[in-house]
């Protein structure tokens, strides 16, 4: 590759641990700067730096294939080990552009909801946040799993408990969110001991190893396969564990939100395939009962249930959240497959709607900037006073229902087809059922954003009054990008499918069907 | 018996555990519901320092013949025996005449675990003192109440 | 000259185009309806030009790429719909004229959006029309639906708001719950979905299989607007007349039915479709619709809404005709599409010709207004007679050989709703006519108002005018468009 010999071999070599040190190190660093302006400009640079770092990586994945970073020299299994590979590349460029694309439009945005004391402990809390959701994602280290998993908490407890000067049941989202993703960690902490009890190493790819010499490996093994799949189910909210996501979707500050929605949820299910189809494999019953039966139901009752419940919401962020939810389903429901194509089509909506509801917050958070509303009642007339944050978000919106033309007609149609060639030709209604609602649920939004008259304040129609520009573009980045995937899927269907072929290997085809 | 008592402590694991959370989801009091959390997470950490114990292993410290405590890492061949009870493994390290060190690793990990749950604690306590401040109250039932009323306000904004 | 390739190109880019230049040029409505007619000459053009390489046994190919795995973009113009093609870019000349002077005429607001979706709902036709696979002609499809929603809400208050509501709903839940399973079926089982001669599905297939994938197609394509997933199309209705005439009775409407035909020969092909036993259960479910239909259209005062169901039962002959699957019944199917699409925007036209000179909806108040306003009135009998199928006029072809088509599998029962539909239309069409021009106006002195002024509304009157006679022609013309289209069926099918 050319563009790999143009850039410094530092990079290349020290890449994979800049990713995690340096927004540890700046968020840090961020409790002793007083100023907000500077405060976001570090941010900036460190999260553009990381998203390079993570381009690099992506691009060095496609050329050598597997990396791996031994962490302070010391040779693993012992020491931590640091691994891109073709699954977690991609998202560790999602979640370093996502953060980039989502700072543009912090500096207006945050201005608007936190305290101005804080805003410079905010993005800290934002930087530590993003260095655990890379380091979850880079390391292969699986007690090193959990420490970056609790960084992202706890720094996500905070950012979510930051809304309260917007809305003060910001707090008591936070405090449900922290006691639900405290259990949902410690359950992930006692699998990890259960593995560690079975295999007596911690390193991922020797664990891996070591579990194929156990045959799968005892009752221990198996319960704690247990308590890592309901670990991760709560961090990404599998339905019914889905608690705590509504409230902190809804009263944080609408930058966390966004953040949030677009990759919190997507690491967590990195993990889960993850542990689920490399450290376990198929070869082991008991995996292929729980993906295959267990999840499989979970994902179907939550992508009904949960379109559902959107439905019924006033508040247009709660639709949104509750839309996350059935959008779990339907990653789930693909992982459950147990079939390349299956893993694709999860893996391509992993990505399609980080994009996608990346978009609609960043849409319904430029509404709230500008008029205060998230209600559905209070978007009358929105087409009109803010036409282009509107376009943005219906065409969002559209691509969220699945119409033609979109990321999420790419990925609805890779699921369906992957469930009809599994043999589950009631999947494919199901998917199709769930889109429906989705277009009930998205429709009625739009109805009456365009259909409805604007509102009149004291006899007088509320004027334009079109979001600033730099809340724009983020928003019409994810728009376009959601037109280009749906013309032409090319390269995340490759991204996906190389990422799937690691999950199950050619001798593995064909297991647990 | 001997099964029984040797798996005593994974007992009272299992038994703070639940309590642990039942007291977080049948409590109403935010600060009980905190305390319910610890108490869980206590019964993890105790689960991981269980999990070291090799039976007739000794305090992973190391010592020269003497009896003083070494310094000098590298030079000393450090012997790690996985968690397991698999007494043919240990009796063919006494062959090659090593010390059997119970596994020092898990009470490492869980310093990390034990700082990450005081960390935990802190945010939480922090968050009720605000909700005491916002609310007036840290009762569930009180806050549920408020948070009603505000959204039938449509104070929401 | 301009390669195929270019061509098929050409025919997304130039109402695309249109489209972006008029959104531009808003505030210039000369300049606006300038592009709109240069870009429609310009695509008649183009279809024209593509239409000699179809006759000619070319079929011209467009590779658009892969989205999404295996499932490829591409266009593909066959003689099937290149007919379409010809009739949407041709009708959209004419609905231009018609629209400029009903947009004046009635003072609409937003005029500029209007052309802007007219335009896009344009490409998407051509782009159905010439879709090489099931999933392009999906995708095409749903932009269609898109495209038209605010043109069909277009004026914004309670009655557009629920009408479009309904349209919307009904297009998409259909397409999403019913059509999309059937193209991924059809995918998996067949392993492609391009369209080919006499079919896709390997010998071999049950029954039962494609009994579904038929009954998933039949309901899935809800602009065919097959009962009961009709609903959409009265109420899509309170769209303004131009919208009504080229979207409600030529391009949506003839996308469903224009699908419908390309699945069942190009897709199933004739003779598998014949032998699935789902496709008997259709052509009863086509012909009851056929006379429900007839038979709520005599119930209705509205003209519009009369218009609407009398489109609901015409377009039930082309479902008839696909689920026949006779050769005979496929052609006349096809030539239905043809010469409905002339006949019914006549009436449409009329409809809005009378709407915008004297402001009158209902079929009650036309009492003698055929003395005033002669040429719209006899622009409508023909249109009528047409829909009727009366020789000699166009709409008399297609009945013909969907009787012959009946007759060959073996339904010579399903005739009987063929000549009760065309008793049926006798009596709800003529008598608008009848009225016209037969009984004493209610108030001569406005009528002669309207005979004064009528002048200044010339481009709503002419339009139809012209439509009409083009129903009168095809009449003889039907034959080249038979021989045209022969090459969609299997060699020695017919």
């Amino acid at each position: 590759m050319d563009i790999l010999s143009l850039l410094p071999p530092w990079l290349l070599t020290h890449g994979v641990a800049l990713l995690v040190v340096l927004p540890l190190l700046a968020g840090a660093a961020m409790a002793v700067i007083p100023r907000e302006r500077i405060a976001w400009t570090i941010t900036f640079m460190v999260m553009l730096i990381c998203m390079l770092c993570a381009l690099t990586l992506a691009l060095q994945v496609i050329d050598q294939g597997r990396l791996s970073y031994k962490m302070g020299g010391w040779e693993p299994p012992y020491g931590i080990e640091y691994v891109v590979d073709a699954l977690s590349a991609p998202v560790l460029l999602l979640i370093s552009a996502m953060a980039v694309i989502c700072l543009f439009y912090a500096s207006p945005s945050v201005k608007a909801e936190v305290e101005p004391k804080k805003r410079a402990a905010f993005y800290g809390a934002f930087l530590i946040c993003a260095a655990g959701l890379l380091g979850m994602v880079v390391t292969g280290d699986a007690f090193n799993v959990f420490v970056f998993l609790e960084v992202s908490s706890i720094s996500t407890y905070v950012l979510v408990a930051m809304g309260h000067s917007r809305d003060r049941r910001a707090l008591r989202a936070a405090y449900d969110y922290l006691i639900l993703g405290s259990i949902g960690a410690t359950f992930f902490v006692i699998g990890i001991g259960f593995l560690y009890m079975e295999t007596g190493t911690l390193n991922m790819a020797d664990m891996s190893n070591i579990l194929d010499g156990l045959d799968g490996g005892s009752r221990v093994a198996q319960v704690g396969f247990a308590f890592i799949v309901i670990g991760l189910g709560l961090k990404l909210a599998m339905f019914p564990l889905h608690m705590w996501l509504p409230g902190a979707y809804a009263h944080a500050p609408s930058f966390v939100t966004i953040f949030l929605a677009s990759t919190a949820t997507k690491a967590a299910l990195y993990l889960l395939l993850r542990f689920a189809f490399t450290i376990f494999d198929l070869s082991f019953d008991y995996v292929v009962t729980i993906l295959s039966q267990f999840v499989l139901v979970l994902a179907v009752v939550g992508m009904v249930f949960a379109s559902i419940q959107a439905i019924f919401q006033t508040d247009v962020r709660r639709v949104l959240a509750f839309s996350s939810i059935a959008q779990v389903g339907y990653i789930l429901l693909g992982l459950s497959f147990l079939t390349l194509s299956g893993l694709t089509a999860s893996y391509v909506h992993l990505i399609n709607h980080a994009f996608i509801k990346g978009g609609l917050f960043l849409a319904v958070g430029a509404m709230w900037y500008r008029f205060g509303i998230t209600r559905v009642a209070d978007f009358r007339g929105l087409s009109k006073t803010m036409p282009w944050t509107m376009s943005a978000f219906t065409i969002s919106g559209l691509s969220l229902i699945g119409v033609p033309l979109t990321a999420g007609f790419v990925s609805k149609l890779q699921l369906a087809t992957a469930a009809w060639e599994r043999g589950y030709g009631w999947a494919v209604g199901v998917i199709l059922f769930s889109s429906i609602l989705a277009l009930v649920y998205i429709g009625r939004i739009l109805r009456v954003a365009y259909f409805e008259t604007p509102p009149q304040i004291n006899g007088v129609e509320v004027l334009k009054n079109e979001a600033p520009l730099i809340m724009l573009i983020p928003m019409w980045i994810l728009a376009i990008l959601s037109i280009v995937i749906g013309i032409n899927a090319g390269w995340v269907v490759d991204a996906a499918g190389r990422a799937a072929e690691l999950l199950i290997p050619t001798q593995m085809i064909g297991r647990g069907l | 018996m001997t099964d029984l008592f040797s798996s005593f402590n994974y007992g009272v694991i299992i038994i703070l555990m639940m309590l642990g959370l039942y007291v977080v989801f049948a409590a109403r009091n935010l600060i009980k519901r905190l305390v319910g959390l610890s108490v869980f997470q206590t019964s993890v950490f105790l689960f991981y320092i269980s999990l070291g114990k090799v039976s007739g292993g000794q305090p992973p410290i190391l010592v020269d013949s003497r009896g003083l405590e070494k310094t000098d890492h590298a030079a000393s061949p450090i012997v790690q025996v996985a968690a397991s009870d698999d007494i043919a493994a240990i009796h063919s390290l006494h062959h090659v005449e090593a010390v059997l060190y119970s596994n020092p690793l898990p009470h490492v990990l869980i310093l990390t675990a034990i700082v990450v749950g005081v960390a935990t604690l802190a945010i939480g306590l922090a968050l009720t003192v605000r909700i005491r401040e916002v609310y007036g109250s840290i009762e569930e039932d009180v806050i549920d109440r408020l948070d009603y009323q505000y959204n039938l306000e449509g104070a929401g904004e | 000259m301009v390669s195929p390739e270019i061509s098929l190109a050409l025919l997304l880019l130039i109402p695309l185009a249109a489209s972006g230049l008029t959104g531009l040029c808003g505030q210039r409505p000369n300049l606006r309806e300038a592009i709109t007619f240069i870009a429609s000459f310009a695509l008649l053009a183009i279809v024209i030009h593509l239409i000699g390489f179809v006759a000619a046994g070319q079929r011209p190919e467009l590779y658009l790429g892969s989205f999404a795995g295996d499932f490829e973009f591409k266009l593909i113009l066959e003689p099937l719909g290149a007919v379409f093609a010809a009739i949407a870019s041709s009708l959209w000349i004419l609905n231009s004229l018609f629209t400029m002077g009903y947009m004046r005429g009635n003072n609409e607001k937003n005029q500029t959006r209007f052309f802007l979706f007219v335009a896009i709902a344009i490409a998407a036709v051509m782009g159905i029309a010439a879709s090489g696979n099931l999933i392009t002609l999906f995708i095409f499809y749903e932009v269609l639906t898109l495209s038209t929603l605010p043109l069909v809400a277009h004026k914004g208050d309670a009655k557009a708001r629920k009408g479009g509501t309904i349209y919307g709903l009904i297009l998409m839940g259909t397409s999403l719950a019913f059509l999309l399973p059937a193209v991924i079926g059809t995918h998996v089982i067949a392993g492609t979905t391009d369209f080919q001669v006499g079919g896709v599905f390997p010998s071999g297939t049950s029954l039962l299989t494609t009994s579904i994938l038929l009954f998933l197609f039949a309901f899935g394509i809800g602009k065919a607007a097959l009962m009961p997933v009709h609903p959409w199309l009265p109420n899509a209705m309170v769209a303004p007349t131009p919208v009504s005439a080229l979207l409600h009775a030529v391009a949506v409407v003839k996308a469903g039915v224009f699908t419908m035909i390309k699945v069942v020969t190009l897709i199933f092909g004739p003779s598998l479709a014949a032998a699935t036993p789902m496709s008997t259960v259709l052509s009863w479910v086509a012909a009851i619709s056929i006379v429900v239909a007839s038979l709520i259209a005599l119930r209705q005062d509205n003209l519009k809404a009369r218009l609407a169901y009398s489109t609901v039962s015409q377009l039930a002959y082309v479902t008839l005709g696909a689920m026949l699957a006779a050769p005979a019944a496929i052609i006349g199917g096809a030539l239905q599409i043809v010469m409905h699409a002339w006949g019914k925007i006549t009436l449409f036209m009329c409809a809005g010709a009378i709407y915008t000179v004297t402001h009158r909806t209902n079929i009650s108040q036309l009492d003698g207004l055929g003395r005033s306003m002669p040429w719209v009135f006899g622009a409508f009998l023909i249109g009528a007679l047409s829909i009727i199928g009366a020789p000699p006029l166009g709409g008399s072809w297609p009945k013909y050989f969907l009787m012959v088509g009946a007759l060959d599998s073996g339904k010579a029962i399903l005739i009987a709703a063929l000549i009760v539909s065309s008793i049926l239309n006798v009596i709800y069409l003529i008598p608008v006519a009848a009225r016209g021009f037969l009984k004493p106006p209610a108030d001569p002195d406005i009528d002669a108002k309207i005979t004064a002024q009528k002048g200044a509304y010339k481009w709503v009157i002419i339009p139809p005018v012209l439509t009409a006679f083009g129903a009168f022609i095809l009449f003889f013309f039907s034959g080249p468009i038979i021989d045209f289209l022969m090459p969609i069926l299997p060699d020695g099918a017919f």
